[in-house]
């Protein structure tokens, strides 16, 4: 173990559906705190990294660990409990639940069963508070008692995050967390992942260049599952390759001014 | 081998109850690949076709007769129930249809029970099938032979129609992508309406040629339906080669344990479906759902 | 005295729940004794749908073999009085609980790995395996043939001034009455609960639940084994009622009776369990009368209910006190 310890780090992973070769040989290290974004046009393998992560899918071959525990083969539940939260590209809520709801259950899982188990959830000190709390970080406090399905779509957006927050998570994934945005939802929550402490980690998946560039220190390039730059955002952007593949020739601008 | 011919009668007639048993499945996992539907009104099917059969059979004399008028009136009335009763509930969710099929099991049961009373009846196999080989030293009946012959022709009929035909692509590309396949063109809830009257003329094809060996009594649909679902449940829902191996395994498991542990024969077969369930529950050759 | 107050619907509700409670509890003493026996029943077979609706409801799984778990309650009843010389109640009731929850357990831990259709389909085998075993051991159960009581318990309470006798209709009918309610006190308590939340959770996005930290499954069969203790429960308060069982009372039938009495009363309310029953017994009573042809009438009611009405009569209900309460 080297003297900086990684927040997260995924090591040499493959991943086959049937014949197609999803991840080929994919490997992240993301420090403690950091902002890590990762890019790749469809198809690149950037939801089965995350689902791989995140304990919803085995890879073939590879590992991951978070912090020094490793969580490869690892259930979701279990991986949740030791600190890793997501967020999904599809809004995966609890629809007939109200946002309060969504949130407080996220809370409860941190809470010693046995030692509650025979107490109202309502009643279980401080769980109101907390939920409240995570709800407002979200500022989705004016909407608590909302039905998680009637929410507009970005505020579903935000629900998502804060869910995944309430379980202070020290390594969070962001699965698109803009997708489907117009410029003041994807303002609004830009300036929220901005916001948030630097005691999470945060890895990102997300089309918008602008937040991309504007939130992330280090950069991962995904293409056809293949890792094709990883560093320091400044230093990727600028890579022939990525400007080629993904980004397009308009961003070359600012590598020669920079 | 003469160590092994007490086994050959036991074998040969697991074989004739596995190919039984694979008619029915196939219908069960048709339905259920492609519409996503369980239809527990499948050993009611299975019954109702078995008592058509036998009326068939009573008053013309002719067994071949029965067997292929039973399964087109049963098809002709699945298609109908499907049109009429399943369509509207796509969406509405697969409990609502699968808790639909079950009211249809009582309706089913009652039916017979008045059309045809609750005695025991039987099928006579026809003339030609109606004598015995000597199998190791054995009368083995020519009809089981018959049952393996059928079965065997019926596996590899129905998979040329799923795997090779122009309209087993249709019933295919339905299952994956609804959505594009009526982009296409194709009328896919006259393909479920079709795919449902199929399943429910397997089932009953099955309880004509059965009836013979296992007899026609109200309880038959449940007996074969759990059975049934144990064979789809081990193989895997859904995909061909899982319904032909499953009705393989528990046919054989069945009847062995009939002859060998007849107390516990019955749990043999449950037993396969908790080690499977433990193991991998999608089935052996079942498609775990991502 | 208020004038012209327009109380919202849930008070309303709750007046005519204890109205009717009050009306139960007095059933005995002014009504005939066939009237009270059936009430029992219905009583009975209300705590039996009320303990699927907890899965069925409330964890959002379909099972069709709790039949088993009322049965094994009411044979380990049997079984522990005819070959156990056992007639205590104190020394049945535990036990005869312990054997539902125990078989649940089993049967949740092999199902439970499958969901939905298939989490059905496979509850609905292990229900006829259990009605095959009880057929075939006959040394244990008396086969097709039944188990009978004999005679029923007689308990003292604060002897000797209070004297329970089983087989008074009138006093059986008062215990059946507060164990009932005490029932469905805790099956309305259990979702305000952790463990009830984490089961709503479940029914909506199990996923999700998952990703929160929680093991689902579990979760998933701690409710099935709570549903079963109060399956085996409705199976105890049936034994000493009907003083025999058979293994009809484990059959498929038996099983898609009690998910009817559900959808009848309406999936995921605890009330309408009872308003299920209530109305297929009284069904059952009065048409069997008329006509053998019971089963067809159910099953045609049950496509009815699914076609047309699957929130149940409760939601019926519901829907018309919801427009009461906006004029």
């Amino acid at each position: 173990m080297g003297p900086k310890m990684n927040a997260l780090s995924v090591e040499n992973v493959w991943k086959r559906f049937a014949s197609l070769m999803v991840l080929e040989d994919a490997k992240l290290d993301v420090a403690s705190g950091e902002r890590h974004a990762i890019i790749g046009p469809n198809g690149a393998g950037k939801t089965t990294l995350f689902n791989i992560v995140s304990g919803l899918l085995r890879p073939d071959s590879g590992r991951v660990f978070l912090g020094t525990a490793e969580i490869t083969s690892l259930s979701p539940d279990k991986i949740s409990l030791m600190g890793l939260s997501r967020t999904f590209q599809v809004t995966n809520l609890l629809m007939n639940l109200t946002a309060y709801e969504n949130v407080r259950l996220a809370v409860q899982s941190r809470l010693k069963m046995l030692h509650n188990a025979l107490t109202r959830v309502e009643r279980i000190p401080g769980i109101r508070e907390r939920a409240e709390e995570k709800l407002t970080q979200v500022n989705l406090e004016h909407k608590m008692s909302e039905q998680a399905g009637k929410l507009s779509y970005g505020e579903q957006r935000q629900l998502e995050i804060g869910v995944a927050l309430a379980t202070d998570p020290d390594v969070l994934l962001l699965d698109e967390p803009t997708a489907g945005m117009s410029p003041v939802e994807t303002e609004r929550v830009s300036q929220l992942i901005l916001s948030l402490p630097r005691t999470v980690t945060i890895v990102f998946v997300d089309h918008d260049m602008d937040v991309v560039f504007s939130l992330a220190h280090r950069v991962t390039v995904l293409h056809a599952g293949r890792v094709i730059a990883q560093g320091p955002k400044d230093v990727v952007r600028c890579l022939s390759e990525v400007m080629d593949a993904y980004l397009g020739h308009d961003r070359s601008q600012e590598c020669l001014l920079s | 081998m003469s160590e092994l011919t007490p086994y050959l009668s036991p074998f040969l007639s697991g074989l004739a109850y596995s190919m039984l048993l694979f008619l029915v499945a196939a219908g069960l996992s048709v339905i259920f690949g492609l519409m996503n539907v369980a239809n527990l009104a499948h050993g009611t099917f299975y019954m109702i076709g078995g008592y058509i059969g036998y009326s068939v059979v009573r008053y013309t004399g002719n067994f071949w007769l029965g067997l292929l008028v039973a399964p087109v009136v049963v098809a002709a009335i699945g298609l109908a129930l499907e049109m009429a009763t399943l369509r509207p509930l796509y969406k509405r969710g697969h409990l609502l249809q699968v808790l639909l099929t079950f009211g249809f099991v009582f309706i089913g049961l009652d039916l017979v029970k008045w059309i045809w009373g609750s005695d025991v009846h039987s099928i006579d196999p026809p003339a030609i099938l109606a004598w015995s080989v000597e199998i190791a030293g054995q009368g083995f009946p020519v009809y089981r032979l018959f049952l393996i012959g059928f079965g065997l022709l019926m596996a590899i009929g129905l998979w040329f129609l799923l795997e090779r035909s122009s309209v087993g692509a249709i019933v295919r590309s339905g299952v994956s992508d609804k959505e594009m396949a009526q982009g296409l063109g194709i009328n896919i809830p006259a393909v479920f309406s079709c795919t449902f009257g199929l399943g429910a003329g397997l089932a009953a094809a099955g309880g004509v040629l059965a009836a013979p060996v296992l007899g026609l009594f109200p309880g038959i649909d449940f007996d074969i339906l759990i059975v049934t679902l144990v064979v789809v449940v081990v193989g895997g829902m859904g995909t061909f080669r899982g319904c032909f191996w499953g009705s393989l395994l528990i046919g054989q498991l069945d009847t062995f344990g009939k002859v060998f542990f007849p107390r516990f024969s019955l749990f043999l077969i449950y037993l396969a479906m908790a080690v499977i369930l433990v193991i991998k529950p999608s089935g052996l050759f079942g498609v775990e759902e991502q | 005295m208020n004038s012209s107050v327009t109380q919202s619907p849930a008070m309303a509700g709750r007046y005519i729940v204890l109205a009717l409670i009050a009306a139960l509890a007095l059933v005995p003493f002014l009504a005939p004794k066939y009237m009270v026996n059936l009430l029992t029943e219905i009583l009975i077979f209300g705590l039996l749908a009320a303990s699927l609706d907890l899965v069925l409801g409330y964890t959002g799984l379909a099972s069709l073999g709790h039949a088993a778990f009322f049965g094994a309650g009411a044979y380990t009843v049997g079984i522990l009085a005819v070959k156990g010389h056992c007639t205590s109640v104190l020394a049945a009731v535990p036990a005869a609980l312990l054997v539902s929850m125990v078989l649940a357990l089993i049967v949740g831990f092999f199902s439970l790995r499958t969901s939905g259709i298939y989490f059905l389909m496979i509850t609905l085998a292990f229900g006829q395996m259990l009605f095959a075993l009880v057929h075939k051991w006959t040394e244990l159960s008396g086969g097709s043939d039944g188990c009978s009581l004999g005679k029923r318990p007689i308990i003292q309470l604060l002897s000797p001034y209070l004297t329970v006798d089983f087989s008074d209709y009138r006093h059986f009918y008062l215990v059946v009455l507060v164990t009932v309610l005490l029932a469905f006190v805790a099956l309305r308590g259990v979702v305000k609960l952790p463990l009830g939340q984490v089961a709503v959770g479940i029914r909506e996005n199990e996923l999700r639940v998952r990703f929160m930290g929680f093991n689902t499954f579990a979760y998933k069969l701690a409710m099935f084994v709570i549903s079963g203790c109060f399956a085996g429960l409705a199976g105890i308060l049936y034994m000493y009622f009907n003083a025999f069982i058979s293994p009809e009372e484990l059959s498929w039938v038996m099983s898609g009776k009690v998910l009817v009495m559900v959808i009848l009363g309406g999936v995921g309310t605890v009330y309408g369990s009872v308003l299920g029953a209530g109305t297929l017994l009284l069904m059952e009573n009065w048409l069997s009368s008329y006509t053998e042809r019971w089963l067809l009438i159910l099953g045609s009611i049950f496509v009815f209910f699914v076609l047309f009405a699957p929130e149940g009569l409760v939601g019926v209900f519901r829907g018309a006190a919801a427009r009461w309460g906006r004029k």
